[in-house]
């Protein structure tokens, strides 16, 4: 875990200072709304549909139990006694009070946390892959760049102002739990003759113009990613549009120049900043990555478990992952239980994964792009324990990667874009298929919804999305099939006219019986979908 | 009919005019006619509100049912939390939305 300099706790001091003093001159009427609306945004304070909504920074999804801790004290003390985790790996509270606002930033500080880059024209909260520096096939951990992506990026004076916010990924391995490939820049860390470098991917993304990223550059040498990320943000900058809101995201402008030209122009950009010696030296990287150096794991530890226990074994089978180290495995835990909130999580929830990360996983835990938590450490010796901790705080559904783990947006419940409701939906799909024996049947099934067209709940990655919709006043469900957010990444593509919310589940249960019809050998659904096209698909919804 | 809405400046809250105040139940909400805008202007310019805005809104026997799905949902709560609803021991009060 990286740990704080003097400079770090300075710069978010200095910060909550000058926001308090932000909200006492908004409070007495010595700054309009208009004035003081850009600056609640730049520290994560929206002004959502029942209240205001404060969204705090977890950088790269990684945080330790002190901080988890600090979560839930926060959700206890300023909200309503619970938290929403993102899909940027964040987490967002919904009843927060403009007066208390900077008390929480404050509390948020003394353990090492922010809600700077969560909001605005800026580069946002940067992300990775929710095993980071636990999966066996990473080349190297991403977390140290990811760290110093976050400390360049941070107030980063050429780009606070960008003409729309800017979201970079960064992972380690070919396979890509973090949507890479849908985030303005994506880094994919590789090695080549021994050295480290990246693949650089620009102009993905979600929203009304969803497009994915295009690699423009095969290998930067680790020792210049971060000139080279500066080139990339410098022509954004200057040719990006701030003309029309709606075409100003970097996705736009690699369609229109073409991937080649942008490529070439941020070539040359980088050769222009070559003499300015932008990048980092080498102690100050060597620095941040002995901060992430791997915990002290046990040698010969246990690689087997007594499984005789068949609620055990599903979860096994199903929430934990084999780790880079023999004898420890990762463990995801779901939020996404039955008839639950997608992301939801009460202060007790909290504190209890607070506690299990302290006494299982060498105090560490991450948040995922998937709105569930993992703990990356954990000695497979402990899961029968871990299990049964789990279970008795009603965080043991063993639903990883299944149907009932639903990417959902907060929607019309609580957004103040949306345009139709998430969460209900979300929780019938779960109940239509709540048996799990069903659902493991059906296997990997990716479904997202998101309650508007901006995507935040990435209905165009999902193997099945949903996109909520307004039709004369009236909540209105499309449904699309094909997407993916990970290695294999596509855009899904919707099916025809659009559902109710009853219809639109009915739908999805029409496209999983011709799944299970059709399928050919270990097919996935998105397999199935395209080796089979849209029709028949089409034809079992709309017949 | 139309109704004047914000939210509470310090804490947040939806609030709706009521003809002299504000008030957090929408059933209190008064019809503003077409003097919302300036009411609106008034009341914020006084930080008694802010982002207020005019909707439209029907008249019932239980008083002003909002005519879009969203501001329903303001003004009673989250559909998928009933206890943190404006009425938390009613469990049908969320069929009001609907």
């Amino acid at each position: 875990m990286y740990t704080y300099d003097t400079l770090d706790q300075a710069i978010v001091d200095t910060r909550v200072d000058e926001f308090r003093d932000q909200v006492a001159r908004r409070l007495s009427g010595a700054m309009s709304e208009d004035q003081f609306k850009p600056l609640r945004l730049m520290n994560g304070l929206y002004l959502q549909l029942h209240a205001y909504m404060l969204r705090v920074a977890v950088p790269y999804g990684t945080l330790d139990s002190r901080q988890m801790r600090m979560l839930a004290h926060i959700a206890r003390k300023y909200d309503r006694g619970y938290g929403h985790f993102t899909t940027r790996q964040n987490i967002q509270y919904n009843w927060i009070k403009l007066e208390q606002a900077p008390d929480i930033l404050a509390e948020l500080a003394t353990v090492q946390m922010h809600a700077i880059q969560t909001s605005g024209n800026c580069i946002r909260n940067i992300s990775s892959d929710q095993f980071a520096g636990a999966a066996a096939d990473e080349v190297t951990d991403p977390r140290p760049w990811a760290e110093l992506i976050r400390q360049w990026s941070t107030f980063h004076p050429e780009f606070s102002y960008l003409p729309r916010k800017f979201k970079i990924a960064v992972i380690a391995s070919d396979t890509d739990r973090a949507a890479m490939r849908l985030h303005d820049i994506g880094l994919q860390l590789v090695e080549r003759d021994g050295q480290v470098g990246a693949r650089v991917f620009v102009g993905g993304g979600m929203g009304r113009t969803p497009m994915i990223a295009s690699e423009i550059n095969g290998f930067v040498p680790a020792s210049q990613i971060l000139s080279y990320l500066e080139a990339c943000l410098r022509v954004y900058n200057r040719h990006g549009r701030r003309d029309n809101i709606y075409k100003a995201r970097i996705k736009i402008l690699v369609h229109d120049l073409g991937a080649e030209e942008y490529a070439s122009q941020v070539a040359a950009e980088h050769a222009a900043l070559a003499g300015l010696d932008l990048d980092p030296p080498a102690a100050e990287l060597a620095r941040i990555t002995a901060m992430f150096a791997s915990p002290a794991f046990e040698e010969d530890a246990p690689t087997q478990v007594d499984r005789s226990d068949p609620d055990f074994a599903v979860w096994v089978d199903q929430n934990v992952l084999p780790h880079k180290r023999a004898g420890y495995s990762i463990v995801s835990i779901s939020l996404k239980p039955r008839g639950g909130i997608p992301g939801d999580a009460s202060a007790d929830q909290i504190d209890v994964m607070a506690d299990l990360a302290e006494r299982y996983s060498f105090d560490e835990l991450r948040v995922t792009h998937a709105q569930n938590i993992v703990l990356p450490h954990v000695a497979t010796r402990d899961l029968p324990a871990l299990w049964t901790a789990l279970r008795e705080a009603g965080l043991a559904e063993a639903n990883l990667d299944l149907i009932s783990d639903i990417i959902a947006c907060p929607g019309l419940d609580y957004c103040s874009l949306a345009n139709a409701r998430s969460i209900p939906l979300a929780q019938k799909i779960g109940e239509r298929f709540g048996d799990l024996g069903r659902q493991r049947e059906l296997g990997e099934l990716k479904l997202k919804i998101s309650g508007c067209i901006n995507a935040c709940g990435h209905h165009h990655a999902g193997h099945i999305g949903i996109l909520g919709v307004d039709r004369k006043g009236t909540e209105n469900y499309q449904l699309l099939l094909g997407g993916s957010g990970a290695e294999d990444v596509s855009l899904a593509k919707i099916t025809g006219p659009g559902f109710s919310e009853d219809g639109v589940v009915d739908a999805i249960e029409k496209v999983t019986d011709v799944y299970l019809a059709r399928r050919q050998g270990t097919e996935r659904f998105v397999d199935t979908y395209r080796r089979l096209g849209m029709e028949p698909f089409k034809e079992a919804i709309y017949g | 009919m139309k109704l004047l809405t914000g939210n509470d400046l310090s804490t947040g809250d939806v609030i709706w005019w009521t003809g002299r105040d504000w008030s957090r139940h929408v059933e209190d909400a008064a019809d503003v006619g077409d003097n919302g805008e300036s009411i609106a202007r008034a009341e914020e310019g006084a930080r008694a509100v802010n982002v207020p805005y005019v909707i439209d809104a029907v008249a019932t026997a239980d008083g002003p049912r909002p005519a879009h799905i969203k501001d329903r949902i303001r003004a009673l709560g989250p559909t998928v939390r009933p206890d943190l609803t404006l009425k938390p021991a009613d469990p049908g009060a969320g069929d009001w939305i609907i």
